[in-house]
């Protein structure tokens, strides 16, 4: 198991390398750069810049020095915001990011499991057709229309909640934005909790169970669980890392400080090193997460420990 | 005589503030856009940036609430018989928000930071009219060769390089601005951060939450401290303009950045009285690339499709937040004759048969229609707009039309090659107060003059009023210089911008001015 | 106790499995209702009174809806009959979701299933490929494309199924680990079968549940994922639109004219209602366990 690990670990470097690699010239053959703006600097200007950044240098020098740099756990300066590094951008961006995703997520398996659940045992029910109905509705409604009803209800009618901001992670300041983020996310994760529960209840050896009169709680949580589980970690490793990176819709609508808007606003902006940064984190996070999926399957099902 | 209508201002708007209590906490929270990029005022980029830095610096001049020049760090000064030398007597009472006296050679090491390349300074063409200036910015010439100067404590010395009656107005640009000499060395690039910058205006950094907040309090060491009323001003990120707009309606903002123009229905018959509209020193227009087909030499065509657009319909319909209708290229400025076409007076139907006239002379007609492809980046604004000239185009001249959206550094690259682009979606915002900063875009060598116009008496015109002494003959030359290129069509003006805000009734102290610049020094928030 | 399903039993199981649908009465209902809906969007448009582009100059822009005028839906802030509008975007979702989840099932349920069955350094190489696609800036990828082939409705099938097939890999990969542990499996194996025609005839049926229901979430996912490329201006190019793109316009000003949000998205949820309960009706009746 630890020799697994260990050569999990291992192989996810070069699966790193790749990474890099890949999005560090493909965002490099993206017309535009940095320094395009609607106002044009003067060529002097802009040389001075692309000096001071390395732009003016080749592309595998330039490639060549941000390895180097990474080894060291420098990510570089922001080309955008002048006077910040990646390192940091990423150091404050990511705890707001992970409170917020931590929360939907956590809120996500519990609800959504449970419901899930639910529905498996009440097959075809009124309750089931109630919980699909929902989780339906969960998932047709899209972030940009669900979060900006919330805030119009319970920000600006009711004035319970706050419209938005982020001041400090207060707790009134983390509820919309949580849910927001968790609606979807029940959804999916009740849909597929419910389609396994349901695939495992009809096995034999749950058959045998019930037939040898366990009672019906023993046989869900004893036997069916872990083994209906198995689809729901699958989606819920990488998931997971793409909840608590921060969402673009959500950290916008609510004005929330994580790093879910760099995904998008620094490829736009051509902020070379912040789009590299929080791809890296971001693959280091999948990965890692993966890596812990696998091992989760492990214990929850004997027969698919990795050899 | 300025000294004393300052005083009747000011006297006037103490008692208005007097006849209504103030709020007993003095804080404001004001919406601002995206996240400032560097609160340096030599690096500042967007205007985000520097509606922050207006707070935290001061420049040698500054600007009264309704925009007009009033006198900032310079007491007064002196302009030479000849135009070219400016003598600027600083405050003596003026302080560095540390204590430290602010005197002239802080001045001198500041413009030349600013204008010295290493610095890589997005605005120093702002300095441009100071002599050896153009130099500097272009490494020929060592900063200290910029023809700034302090022969004592405080006093200053400005040479220019030819007459430039705007000048006073640029001292109050973020580029012209002191920064504090002793803290740039002490903290290097961390000298801009909340806890490190030194300044010199009414307010001093205290917090800067990133992609949330900047938090500003008040400066006590600031010279005309005993006038401030804020205590602090909050300077929320607000790169959604909705959601600023829901934060306004909950009460957790006061004074907003803009207004997303998708609610101003709901605004108007709900809360007229808090929206703000007033002009802005801005044009938006539709740029031809005149160096391919189909508007290469096509200027039959291209004032066709001016002529076919209904800017009421634009401006009334599409936007509705009180933008003007633009027939010319120069937005209404004091002193400057506005080039307004005569075509822009005529009924509908009188002005579709001229541009059908033009268009079937160009040799086009509804079995040869020509056409044209509209880029435009990506704004729900831009958007509607494009697609409403294109319906008009379409249904009023018969040409075919096609949208293409771009992400935005795409669309500005294929519009600076000009190459592929036809029309394009543009705007142009001025830097100060003076017709040149429009007029010198379409000049031919001008970086951003990405319809490739040329035409030599356009050029000479602009050259000729650079060097003109004589106020009016120089305003004279810019507007015979409009008047040629608005014949040429080079571009199609479509209106002029507005500045418009939502602020609770309650925040008081200032007004909409065309540079859309405002100063908390002068606001207060009222009892509520 | 455990069968053993030959190519001729697939054969009837997929006969068995029609004969049990057609008796599941929500499935049955969403079927006649999703067949209406694709009729409607189909052929409506040459009904509609107005096109979906015509900008009445002269006509009320953001008008309400009104059964007895010409503008049943209303129309947008831009003067544009809803209607049309709704039916025009609805081809396009439609279409989107339908191609770009068949792409991203293809490339999930082959690349998983091949994972899962060989396991060991195959498995481990595959799924770091997954991975490291995982972790690439979905924007920046999509951006690209954009930029270097242009705007195009067939490069937003190729992107968006290119990410959703990812999701598909790895759920199929979890399943086939534990299948291919089980008791017909080996038996197969034992028969001397190839490993093709296992991961066809064995893997693969015994996939199908699972593939299914998680296909009903991929189409909504898709129609979604394009309303943000939409959003983000990489979608759909105007005065062409999509339900997702609709439904967006229509939440930005959903307090002054509610019926340009209301109409899309009544449409783009009752298609998904509609999926859903076709991917349930489905997963039952694929069911071989369930007798």
């Amino acid at each position: 198991m630890l020799r697994y690990a260990f050569i999990r670990l291992l192989s996810a470097i070069p699966a790193l390398l790749i990474l890099i690699t890949l999005t560090f010239f493909m965002m490099r053959a993206a017309p535009g750069g940095p320094f395009d703006r609607e106002r044009d600097v003067s060529p002097e200007v802009r040389a001075k810049l692309e000096q001071a950044y390395h732009l003016d240098e080749s592309l595998w020098k330039q490639y060549g020095r941000y390895l180097t740099a990474l080894s060291q756990g420098d990510l570089g300066p922001s080309f955008k915001y002048g006077d910040r590094s990646v390192n940091e951008l990423i150091a404050v961006g990511f705890p707001v990011s992970l409170k917020i995703g931590g929360l939907a997520m956590l809120l996500a398996l519990l609800l959504g499991g449970a419901l899930g659940i639910v529905a498996a045992l009440k097959q075809n029910g009124v309750i089931d057709y109630g919980v699909m109905t929902l989780a339906m509705v969960g998932i047709s409604i899209p972030n940009y229309v669900f979060a900006p009803l919330a805030i119009l209800l319970f920000a600006v009618t009711l004035g319970w909640l706050p419209a938005g901001g982020w001041n400090d992670g207060a707790l009134s300041n983390l509820v919309l934005p949580v849910l927001a983020l968790a609606a979807p996310q029940v959804a999916y994760i009740a849909r597929l909790m419910r389609g396994s529960m349901i695939e495992v209840l009809h096995a034999p050896y749950i058959r045998t169970a019930r037939a040898k009169g366990l009672s019906e709680r023993v046989v869900i949580l004893r036997h069916a669980l872990r083994p209906a589980l198995l689809p729901v970690l699958s989606y819920l490793g990488p998931a997971s890392a793409g909840i608590i990176t921060g969402s673009v819709v959500i950290e916008q609508i609510f004005g929330i400080p994580g790093i879910g808007r760099y995904f998008v606003t620094a490829a736009l902006n051509r902020d070379y090193t912040v789009v590299m940064g929080v791809v890296i984190f971001y693959g280091v996070l999948v990965i890692l997460f993966n890596f812990l999926v696998d091992l989760l399957y492990g214990v929850l099902d004997p027969r698919a420990r990795p050899q | 005589m300025r000294s004393l209508f300052l005083a009747l201002t000011l006297l006037l708007s103490c008692t208005t503030a007097w006849s209504q209590t103030l709020a007993r906490e003095q804080v404001l929270h004001k919406g601002n856009g995206p996240e400032p990029e560097a609160l340096d005022p030599h690096r500042a980029e967007g205007v985000n940036t520097s509606n922050i830095l207006r707070d935290l610096f001061e420049g040698l001049t500054s600007e009264a609430p309704d925009g007009h020049l009033i006198p900032g760090v310079a007491q007064s000064w002196e302009l030479s018989e000849d135009g070219k030398t400016y003598t600027f007597h600083l405050r003596e009472n003026a302080r560095w928000s540390n204590g430290d006296a602010l005197t002239a050679s802080d001045f001198v090491y500041s413009l030349q930071r600013s204008a010295d390349p290493a610095t890589a300074s997005n605005y120093s063409s702002i300095l441009e009219p100071i002599e050896n200036a153009a130099e500097v910015t272009t490494g020929k010439l060592p900063p200290s060769r910029l023809a700034v100067f302090a022969p004592d404590a405080h006093t200053l010395v400005i040479r220019l390089r030819a007459v430039t009656p705007y000048f006073l107005g640029l001292l109050n640009h973020a580029s012209t601005y002191p920064v504090h000499r002793p803290s740039i060395e002490k903290y290097g690039a961390r000298a801009f951060r909340a806890e490190n910058i030194v300044g010199n205006g009414a307010y001093k950094a205290t917090e800067w939450v990133v992609q949330s907040h900047v938090l500003l309090s008040r400066n006590r060491q600031y010279w005309d401290d005993a006038h401030t009323t804020i205590e602090r001003v909050y300077y929320h990120a607000t790169e959604d303009l909705s959601s600023e707009f829901k934060r306004y309606r909950a009460g957790e903002i006061d004074w907003t950045e803009s207004v997303p123009v998708t609610q101003v229905r709901w605004i108007r018959k709900n809360i007229p009285q808090e929206f703000r509209v007033s002009p802005y020193l801005g044009v938006y227009y539709y740029g031809l690339n005149l160096t391919q087909p189909p508007f290469k030499n096509n200027p039959k065509l291209r004032r066709a499709l001016s002529l076919a657009i209904d800017r009421e319909v634009i401006v009334k319909k599409v936007i509705g937040t009180g933008e003007l209708p633009a027939y010319s290229w120069v937005p209404p400025i004091p002193g400057y004759k506005q080039q307004t076409a005569e075509w822009g007076a005529w009924p509908r139907e009188k002005r579709l048969a001229e541009a059908r006239r033009l268009y079937a002379e160009a040799g086009y007609s509804a079995a040869n229609p020509v056409e044209v492809e509209i880029r435009y980046n990506t704004s729900e604004d831009h958007k509607k707009i494009a697609l409403v000239i294109a319906a008009m185009w379409k249904q009023y001249l018969g040409v075919k039309t096609r949208l293409v959206n771009q992400e935005f550094k795409v669309f500005l690259r294929d519009r600076t090659q000009k190459k592929i682009t036809q029309a394009f979606r543009s705007g142009w915002i001025g830097d100060f107060n003076d017709p040149y900063t429009f007029s010198e875009l379409l000049y031919s060598k001008n970086g951003r003059n990405d319809m490739g116009y040329v035409n030599v008496n356009y050029d000479s015109l602009l050259e000729q009023a650079a060097t003109e002494i004589d106020a009016t003959r120089r305003m004279q030359y810019l507007e015979q210089a409009e008047h040629l290129m608005l014949e040429d069509q080079p571009m199609i003006p479509l209106y002029f911008y507005v500045n418009k805000r939502l602020a609770k009734p309650y925040v008081v102290g200032w007004q909409g001015n065309i540079m859309d610049h405002h100063y908390t020094k002068n606001m207060k928030v009222l009892a509520h | 106790m455990s069968r053993l399903p030959q190519p001729e039993q697939g054969r009837s199981l997929w006969q068995d499995a029609w004969r049990r649908l057609r008796r599941n009465r929500a499935a049955l209902v969403a079927m006649i209702v999703l067949g209406a809906l694709v009729a409607l969007v189909i052929v409506g448009p040459w009904f509609a009174p107005w096109s979906y582009d015509y900008i009445d100059f002269d006509g009320d822009w953001g008008a309400a809806p009104s059964l007895s005028g010409s503008h049943w839906f209303g129309t947008d802030s831009l003067g544009r009959d809803l209607f049309a509008r709704t039916l025009q975007g609805g081809r396009i979702s439609l279409l989107v979701g339908f191609v770009a989840t068949l792409v991203s099932l293809l490339i999930g349920v082959t690349w998983g299933a091949v994972a899962g069955y060989y396991g060991g350094r195959i498995d481990n190489v595959m799924m770091r490929i997954v991975d490291i696609l995982y972790a690439m800036p979905f924007m920046f990828f999509v951006i690209l494309l954009m930029v270097l082939f242009g705007h195009h409705l067939v490069l937003i099938f190729v992107a968006i199924g290119a990410v959703n097939w990812l999701d598909m890999a790895r759920i199929v990969r979890g399943q086939t680990l534990s299948l291919r542990q089980k008791e017909f499996v080996a038996a197969a194996v034992t028969s001397g079968l190839g490993s093709g025609a296992i991961i066809r005839h064995h893997i693969v049926p015994n996939l199908l549940g699972v593939v299914v229901v998680y296909a009903t979430l991929t189409i909504p996912q898709v129609i979604l994922v394009e309303s943000f490329l939409s959003f983000l201006g990489l979608g759909v190019q105007e005065p062409a639109t999509s339900w997702g793109m609709l439904v967006n316009d229509g939440a930005r000003e959903m307090e002054a004219t509610p019926w340009a949000l209301i109409f899309p998205a009544a449409f783009l949820a009752t298609t998904l209602f509609c999926f859903n309960f076709i991917g349930d009706g489905l997963r039952d009746a694929l069911d071989p366990k369930d007798r």
